[in-house]
């Protein structure tokens, strides 16, 4: 089978790449774009480990195809920060202690911020039901929430 | 035991342990630049994959891998026969020798250039297999006509004429349980059952192995001992282990799962075969499929109370499947189970048994939750027919200090009395409950253990310290070694950097588990940190012309001791550190130790459910955590122990399972249908930190990982049974469960 | 002497008795001598056992000293998860 040529934009970088016609688009950033922030917890769309946003859409890629990229713009957990810069979530989930292990955190931050570009001003109800797609096994997610919704308060600029 | 009350932290002001520092290898994993076993990669690595058997039992009567091999792209197949070593569970388990043992045993694995390649090339490797019955239930293994799995396992502990499926016997307990229950008023006997469930970490298994051709061999793993991961794997390749270096990424979830190996020897053979580097990744089917599930249980408990709450006699039969392989910690359950109690008579037996299932691994208390399932469930039930308070029932009998423990020592300094009075207190015991709702109760026990530790603690030029210790970091510890290292040394938080050095770099280490960790490593850092002071204090006494004896540390600095002593201005620590070398050389402080003195843990949980009762769909309102952690050093840390114990447990009592069906294969390796916890499932999940000090640590703390994942399957078993008003003997309680046993009991 | 205790299923090698005395200084004299006096306890104490001195869990460190009035009580290997 001949790899696809794909342009897209990813963090914000216009850039090309080769891929298999049934290569995901996780397999993509993590193998062949170093991008390894995105994780496969299941490849199947079950635990959110592998979330980022297309067009602004949060999706899991890995049941996205790498030559559905194709002119379309890609954000990852590598471009949340500007620079040195934390995202105020970032920050608010290292001052919460809302992560141990760190596995499921891209995938975490990338939804609360897809939520929070969505609704500024989420209830606990509704931001537990947005991270629903999201597992995490070892927080139990109440430092999650409370790092969540800080930072919305934050970012409404309480 | 010294009944004394003073422990040497008493009236010690801390100043770093006990605060909230952010820990240091938190930036990298909020921005996705912390690596993780699969995030690793190396120069002309090849992709290695596995062929799983597709039976529970069958015999293996040849495997042909030439067609496989001859595949362009190929680089190396590997089977049992490549592994010479004495054969053992282990490695049975880690690639099938003469039998396949369950679904998804491994029989053989490829390398090659790609994933598409490697996958081609499975499909062309032909196993002919002997499809023989199988078993997958505890208690129908040990039924005398049960396909066998093992014909020689059995010990002597067994009894002449049990299936040979039943490997060993244990029994603990004192006293006379037949004299106990005929003083009881109040008699419940009754049996459960519990699923087998998986530690669910989000991060599969994976590793990259590079085997020169001298010997010599690399390894990037995930893993909660990467110490252990080159103790077993090197004998298993041939090799000695000081020629195979273990590096241990970081962790994404263990709770001993990962406290074992499964795709690494089969890595390393593969990388010596095809003399590149391999990476193995599991695919979230293969870690359901193949990794180390823990027990399913069967167990018969009978508990004997009087009028006024005393709990005259308690007897417990526990059988637990271990997978395909002896092993099921159905001793920890046997000796666990009625721990939180100080009874006159007590007796718990266990029997180990064989199914063909995955080989289990240790999940977090392993054994023990099931054992505290049963004993609560059946001291809730006596409790509501004696119209009795269920929590003064349990401080009437609670261990404390002195008593004699069901499994046999005298507890110490305990803490369940403090987590029970705690939770007596508490505004969630009295909250009000509404129709369809009800509360659940429990205490639980665990262990915990010291084992090998390592530390070596560097001062660097600058003053700064590089501290270098060997437990993978799987929930904030590296914080914790921070903060006490900055707590001995006197110094700030920032000054000090903690890493997890490879298998080079230090002595043994134990696993990563026993919630050991800020227990024994944090004592052997606190040990090398005094080490490192007494030799600052040396060099500042050399500097001063003065008597060793006569400087101490304070504050940072070395000051001589008295006026006697000298008049010398203090001396700080990046002060002696800058003149080190002139003053004698480098200074570092090491600490080896098989550390020993850890204190066991007690907790009280407290759980609301409410039941809808045309569903039978749970959901949690609310749930408390009182735990005893001896000495908090991070305390958000501690909290995020007790929470996330708390859900895996939540998940064991109402959701998670493994489902097999008829023909034994697993139907449900996929986070779809193997449902834990989500979100939108929970509360907060609120958290009381009590402190009874343990006499083994300089700060008094206890482990707390593991003992939080024992009450809740029997508290929300209890909320439940409230709520429902029936009382559920079957985890998990999903909806249909519930649904039937509200149907059964109306009827 | 040094008096141990033995878990119920143990207690078939030691003609019943929960209770035994062994004449030991240190853990590894403990296991050495329970093994001598009782061979049907070997198999168990080489599968790997866990001992408590005074309330205190030891895996295997040979040298820990124990004390005549200690409390000594055999257990299974603990491990952890």
């Amino acid at each position: 089978m001949t790899q696809i040529h794909v342009s897209t934009t990813i963090n914000g970088d216009a850039g090309e790449f080769l891929c298999e016609p049934d290569e995901t688009l996780l397999d993509v950033l993590r193998d062949r774009l170093g991008l390894t922030g995105a994780k496969e917890g299941c490849g199947t769309g079950d635990c959110g480990a592998c979330s980022v946003t297309v067009d602004g859409r949060l999706i899991c890629s890995c049941l996205m195809l790498g030559a559905e990229a194709d002119g379309r713009e890609v954000t990852t957990i590598e471009g949340m920060a500007n620079g040195e810069t934390l995202h105020p979530l970032q920050r608010k989930f290292l001052e919460h202690a809302a992560l141990q292990c760190g596995i499921c955190t891209p995938g975490i931050l990338v939804a609360a911020k897809a939520l929070l570009e969505k609704n500024p001003n989420p209830t606990e109800t509704e931001a537990r039901y947005w991270l629903a797609g999201n597992l995490c096994r070892c927080t139990g997610y109440d430092k999650i929430i409370r790092a969540v919704m800080d930072a919305a308060h934050e970012m409404r600029g309480a | 035991m010294a009944l004394d009350d003073k422990h040497e932290a008493d009236g010690r002001v801390f100043k770093v342990v006990g605060t909230r520092p952010v820990r240091p290898d938190g930036i990298d994993k909020v921005t996705g630049r912390a690596r993780f076993g699969a995030d690793m990669s190396m120069p002309g690595m090849l992709v290695g994959w596995v062929l799983r058997s597709p039976h529970a039992h069958a015999r293996i009567r040849s495997i042909d891998t030439s067609k496989a091999e001859a595949l362009p792209g190929v680089k190396a197949v590997v089977t049992r026969k490549d592994f010479t070593a004495e054969s053992d569970d282990v490695l049975d388990n880690c690639m099938a020798g003469a039998k396949a043992l369950y679904d998804g045993h491994a029989v053989a694995a490829v390398a090659a250039v790609s994933a598409k390649v490697a996958k081609q090339a499975l499909k062309l490797i032909a196993v002919d297999y002997e499809v023989l019955p199988h078993v997958t239930d505890v208690d129908e293994a040990m039924k005398l006509d049960a396909p066998v799995l093992h014909k020689d396992k059995t010990d002597e502990t067994v009894p002449a004429g049990m299936s040979k499926n039943v490997i060993q016997r244990f029994e603990y307990g004192h006293g006379d349980v037949e004299a106990g229950f005929a003083e009881a008023d109040e008699i419940v006997s009754r049996s459960f059952k519990t699923a087998a469930t998986h530690q669910g970490y989000i991060e599969p298994h994976a590793c990259v192995a590079s085997m020169g051709p001298d010997g010599q061999a690399d390894l990037w793993v995930c893993t909660q001992g990467h110490y252990m991961v080159r103790n077993v794997c090197a004998p298993m390749l041939g090799m000695d282990i000081g020629k195979l270096r273990v590096t241990a990424s970081e962790i994404g979830g263990g709770f001993g799962g990962k406290t074992t190996v499964f795709l690494e020897p089969v890595a390393l053979m593969l990388s010596r075969k095809s003399g590149r580097p391999v990476k193995m990744v599991m695919t979230r089917e293969d870690v359901l499929r193949a990794t180390g599930p823990t027990a399913s249980t069967s167990i018969d408990v009978k508990i004997g109370m009087k009028k006024d709450g005393t709990i005259t006699a308690g007897w417990a039969e526990m059988r637990y499947q271990g997978g395909a392989y002896p092993g099921s910690p159905v001793q920890f359950g046997a000796m666990a189970a009625f721990a939180p109690y100080n009874l006159k008579h007590v007796k718990t037996i266990g029997w180990d048994v064989v199914t063909n299932r995955p080989k289990q691994a240790a999940y977090r208390a392993p054994g023990a939750p099931m054992g505290a399932y049963v004993v609560e469930s059946v001291i809730d039930e006596l409790c509501g027919n004696l119209g009795l308070d269920r929590l003064s029932v349990r401080l009437k009998n609670a261990s404390t200090e002195g008593a004699k423990a069901s499994y046999g020592p005298r507890f110490g300094k305990i803490g369940l009395t403090a987590t029970l009075e705690a939770a007596k207190a508490h505004p969630h015991y009295s909250a009000p409950l509404g129709p369809s709702q009800g509360r659940g109760i429990s205490c639980g026990f665990w262990f915990n253990f010291g084992g090998d530790t390592s530390v070596s603690l560097s001062v660097n030029n600058d003053g700064t310290i590089s501290l270098s210790e060997g437990n993978p970091d799987i929930g904030g510890s590296r914080a914790s070694m921070t903060m006490m290292a900055a707590e001995e040394l006197g110094i700030p938080y920032d000054s000090v950097r903690t890493i997890i050095a490879d298998t080079s770099a230090l002595g043994q280490n134990e696993v990563t588990d026993g919630s050991r960790v800020t227990f024994a490593v944090g004592l052997a850092t606190i040990k090398a940190a005094r080490d490192a002071i007494t030799k600052m204090c040396s060099r500042a006494a050399k500097v001063w012309g003065i008597d060793e004896d006569a400087v101490i540390w304070e504050d940072g600095h070395a000051k001589p001791a008295g006026p006697n002593a000298g008049k010398f201005p203090p001396m700080s620590l990046a002060e002696i550190a800058a003149q080190a070398s002139n003053t004698g050389g480098p200074i570092a402080g090491h600490h080896e130790v098989n550390a020993e003195g850890a204190g066991v843990s007690f907790a009280t949980h407290m759980c609301d459910a409410e039941v809808d009762p045309e569903t039978g769909a749970v959901k949690i309102l609310r749930y408390t955590v009182f735990q005893d952690a001896g000495k908090a050093v991070h305390p958000a840390y501690v909290e995020g122990q007790f929470q996330g114990g708390a859900v895996q447990g939540i998940g064991w009592a109402l959701n998670e399972e493994y489902i097999y069906g008829k023909d034994g294969r697993l139907q449900n390796p996929g986070f779809l249908d193997y449902r834990v916890p989500v979100a939108s499932d929970l509360p907060m999940i609120d958290t009381v930190i009590i402190e009874v000090p343990n006499p083994g640590h300089p700060y008094g703390v206890r482990g707390v990982g593991e003992t939080s994942i024992v009450p809740p399957l029997a508290a929300v078993a209890n909320a439940v049974s409230a709520a429902a008003g029936v009382r559920l003997t079957e985890l998990p309680m999903s909806p249909p469960r519930v649904l039937k046993a509200i149907d059964t009991a109306r009827a | 002497m040094v008096k141990v205790a033995i878990w119920g299923s143990l207690r078939v090698a030691t003609e019943g008795r929960a209770e035994v005395e062994v004449d030991a200084k240190n853990l590894r004299e403990l296991l050495d001598r329970l093994a001598d006096a009782y061979p049907g306890i070997k198999p168990q104490i080489d599968r790997g056992v866990s001992v408590s001195i005074d309330g205190l869990i030891y895996n295997d460190s040979w040298f820990t000293p124990i004390g005549r009035g200690s409390e000594v009580v055999l257990l299974p290997r603990i491990v952890g998860g």
